[in-house]
């Protein structure tokens, strides 16, 4: 049985993929799961695995050529499979043949149906390629590559019918089973992102387990085991229904300041402390070395932890509170910027977050960044000290709620006990949804913020 | 446990009930001399004499109108039909007389009849005595309909059936008279109107009564081979249907097939559909398919028929769809 090898999409919001490179030449044996080749998304560069078995027999795509998602780009087969038909249907969005046609008529009709569908005759045993399959089942093992779609004389053939099902041509609905639905919206999965595996790529209950698992083992590698999250049974987030007065502010500032009415906060830290840290952990060895921002962000973890109202997303209708912290970092890459997530920062080490930072920010300048590391965030952080800016407002990334931007460190000179004396200090910006986080609630926010990093062995505790 | 066959379990709830209410009795074409067409009331003649075990003349409007009746004046009557589809000769007394009385007589006479007969194809009897009749009595309001798959069942939902103060119909197999069971020794009713689970599983519901709780069971054991693990639920009794133990079971599974006997076209697998798409709809995982014999008069040529009837390949095929397997 040959199998189409499609461009998929590999990020969320990939609608073409430009093949890298072949990781397999024509006539090579695969297996399901191999890695046919590294394909550029709209994000990344991500590898694409073989979802059949049998030999790659041809590869209907150059290197470096770019194809829409859902075209063929090459075909498992058999060794000595005649796959004629499928390769003059490259560049063709497929979907794989499946039994939806055979109505329920057909599971019983052996006797009367004189011209059976695919699904039929496979529901009944019957080879479509033996000579009594109806002509329009054959028509497609024509074409050469290349020649006109095959739906001449205004007669759409059974192939043609068979096309119109796949799920790009749904009029963009997803199709999805209802308990696929339900499944997805109860891990709060976009059913959206996910990849059906039915009859014209409906997606179906083992996708969205498929999906569970596979988030899990992502998660579970991107995690390092040692801490454990406080309170292991806590939800990861609570939904919080909107009050009357919560909508109407909603609302308002919307329309005041749209789509997000954004307000900032800014404070000046000192961070006299946290130079000493610094210093003290160098003394005792380049191994224990941490950067500004390193402790920046394990302090923004650790008071985000603590503030559930501002570690949350705007959803609409509801807020979410996250009881976790999966803290998003804007890294600068050459043509533009990225956010990759430390996740359950709250519970890691300034030594786990100083290397997963570091190892985050150059998998991002490698655009090596798969999308499970760059999505997921609960809030965010940009850091522009080190190119010398004192302080700056950022854009909140939705649906998340807020955002610290993170000025450079200067000494300046300030009244302590009515001495002028000179302090290291740092200017932090919180931009704040309104919908979500009111001034106060920033200002308590920075507050805890202010004496985490104004005492830094508060993030050792 | 004693293990006996599907006739002689319905033969001892006869005799039980006759013993029981010197009320009952039975009536119908070949009950008392020949011992029954299909043997199912061996016996009971000799036990209970004349006045209680009928020959009939052939004559199905006839002593189905005796029948209701006799009900009406307080006896509780058991009508043999040889098959259900000679019983479409008697039908106006089934639906428009028995069904009906209850309710037209303003709750005066309320008619406890049980109708009972083989129901369905058994092998080569042609297009006219190869059919199954349940969608049509269950589309009429006033009537319950039964279809014990097992002797077990057999006997004690006919005994409930016989204690009914309704009009119930009663559709037995030809092929099922010689199958054999547990049934206990001793008193025991099945109550109507509860389904029973043959067998647990987790991937599919396999909905059926009669004869293809059979057809279901065996397509389960065939399927388990191959790691997926098919619940059966027997209905029992097709009306008043067990709605929640089909709901209980979907909302476990995500998926249905309904397994039936008759034709598709407004077949109790219809109806069976339209519960499960209203009260499953966010625990299905696929459409409900239904399998069932082909949307042809029953073909007398053997492989033909064969062909036409709802089996274990095409159940197994019908799961394998709702599974997305193939």
């Amino acid at each position: 049985m040959a199998t189409k090898v499609m461009m998929e999409a590999l990020s969320p919001t990939m609608e073409e993929g430009r093949l890298v490179k072949w990781n397999r030449n024509e006539g090579d044996a695969v297996a399901q799961g191999d890695v046919l080749a590294e394909v550029e998304t709209d994000k990344a560069i991500m590898e694409l695995v073989a979802r059949g078995a049998g030999v790659l027999r041809a590869r209907l795509l150059a290197e470096g050529d770019t194809i829409a998602v859902g075209k063929v780009i090459a075909i498992i087969a058999e060794p000595n499979e005649d796959i004629a038909a499928l390769v003059g249907n490259q560049g063709q969005s497929e979907s794989p043949p499946h039994a939806q046609e055979a109505g329920p008529t057909a599971v019983a009709a052996a006797g009367t149906d004189a011209m059976p569908s695919p699904g039929v005759a496979q529901a009944l045993g019957v080879d479509p390629s033996q000579g009594h399959a109806p002509q329009a089942m054959s028509a497609p093992a024509a074409p050469t590559p290349g020649a006109a779609p095959r739906t001449t004389m205004g007669q759409p053939t059974a192939h043609a019918s068979e096309q119109a099902s796949h799920a790009a041509d749904h009029g963009g609905r997803t199709l999805a089973s209802p308990l696929a639905r339900r499944l997805a919206a109860e891990r709060g999965l976009d059913i959206g992102e996910l990849r059906g595996s039915g009859p014209a790529g409906r997606i179906v209950k083992r996708d969205v387990e498929e999906a569970i698992t596979r988030g899990a083992a992502l998660l579970a590698t991107a995690r390092p085991v040692s801490p454990v999250a406080p309170g292991a049974d806590v939800p990861e987030f609570e939904d919080v229904a909107l009050t009357q007065l919560r909508k109407t502010i909603a609302k308002r500032l919307s329309e005041s300041i749209g789509p997000i009415p954004t307000f900032y906060l800014t404070a000046e830290f000192d961070l006299t402390k946290v130079a000493e840290l610094r210093a003290a952990m160098a003394d005792m060895g380049p191994e224990f070395k941490v950067s500004v921002n390193d402790i920046v962000l394990k302090a923004v973890a650790t008071a985000l932890s603590q503030h559930p109202d501002v570690n949350a997303h705007w959803l609409g209708d509801r807020m979410r509170r996250f009881n976790r912290v999966h803290l998003g970092m804007a890294v600068a890459i050459p043509d533009g910027l990225i956010t990759p997530v430390i996740f359950d920062a709250h519970v890691k080490s300034l030594r786990q977050i100083a290397a997963e930072s570091r190892a985050l920010a150059a998998r991002a300048r490698d655009r090596k960044l798969q999308p499970h590391e760059f999505t997921g965030a609960t809030c965010s952080v940009s850091n522009l000290g080190m190119f010398g800016i004192d302080q700056f407002t950022a854009i909140i990334n939705p649906p998340e709620a807020a955002i610290l931007a993170i000025g450079g460190l200067a000494d300046v000179p300030v009244v302590e006990g009515g001495q002028v004396v000179v302090r290291k200090r740092m200017r932090v910006t919180m931009s704040c949804d309104h919908r979500v986080i009111d001034g106060a609630i920033g200002a308590q926010f920075l507050q805890t913020l202010r004496r985490m990093i104004e005492n830094p062995l508060m993030l050792v505790f | 446990m004693p293990v006996i066959t599907y006739r002689d379990a319905l033969n001892q709830a006869l005799r039980e009930e006759m013993q029981r209410d010197a009320r009952v009795f039975l009536m119908g074409e070949e009950v008392g001399v020949y011992q029954g067409a299909y043997k199912v009331s061996k016996g009971l003649l000799q036990e209970f004499g004349e006045m209680r075990v009928v020959d009939t003349p052939i004559t199905e409007l006839g002593f189905a109108g005796v029948g209701v009746g006799a009900a009406m004046v307080g006896l509780r009557p058991i009508i043999e039909f040889m098959t259900w589809n000679f019983a479409l000769l008697a039908l106006d007394q089934v639906v428009n007389a028995a069904a009906k009385m209850l309710y037209m007589s303003g709750g005066q006479f309320n008619i406890p009849i049980v109708f009972r007969g083989p129901n369905g194809a058994a092998l080569q009897l042609g297009a006219q005595h190869s059919q199954a009749w349940e969608s049509w009595l269950a589309h009429i309001p006033g009537l319950k309909v039964v279809a014990p798959g097992t002797p077990y069942d057999a006997k004690g939902l006919l005994k409930a059936a016989i204690r009914d103060d309704n009009p119930v119909c009663f559709l037995e197999g030809e092929m099922l008279y010689n199958t054999k069971g547990e049934v206990p020794d001793g008193e025991y009713v099945v109550p109507l109107g509860q389904a029973d689970v043959k067998r647990q599983g987790t991937d599919v519901t396999l909905v059926t009564w009669g004869k293809q709780v059979l057809v279901a069971l065996q397509a389960a054991e065939q399927l388990a081979k191959d790691g997926i693990e098919a619940e059966v639920v027997d209905l029992r009794t097709i009306r008043p249907l067990d709605e929640q133990a089909v709901i209980r079971s979907v909302m476990k599974t995500n998926r249905c097939v309904v397994v039936e006997e008759g034709w598709y076209f407004a077949g109790v697998g219809a109806q069976v559909t339209d519960l499960v798409q209203r009260e499953c709809f966010d625990h299905l995982d696929s459409p409900v398919l239904r399998v069932h014999q082909a949307d042809v008069p029953m073909p007398y040529a053997k492989g033909l028929e064969k062909a036409a009837k709802a089996d274990v390949p095409k159940t197994i095929a019908a799961v394998r769809r709702a599974l997305y397997l193939d």
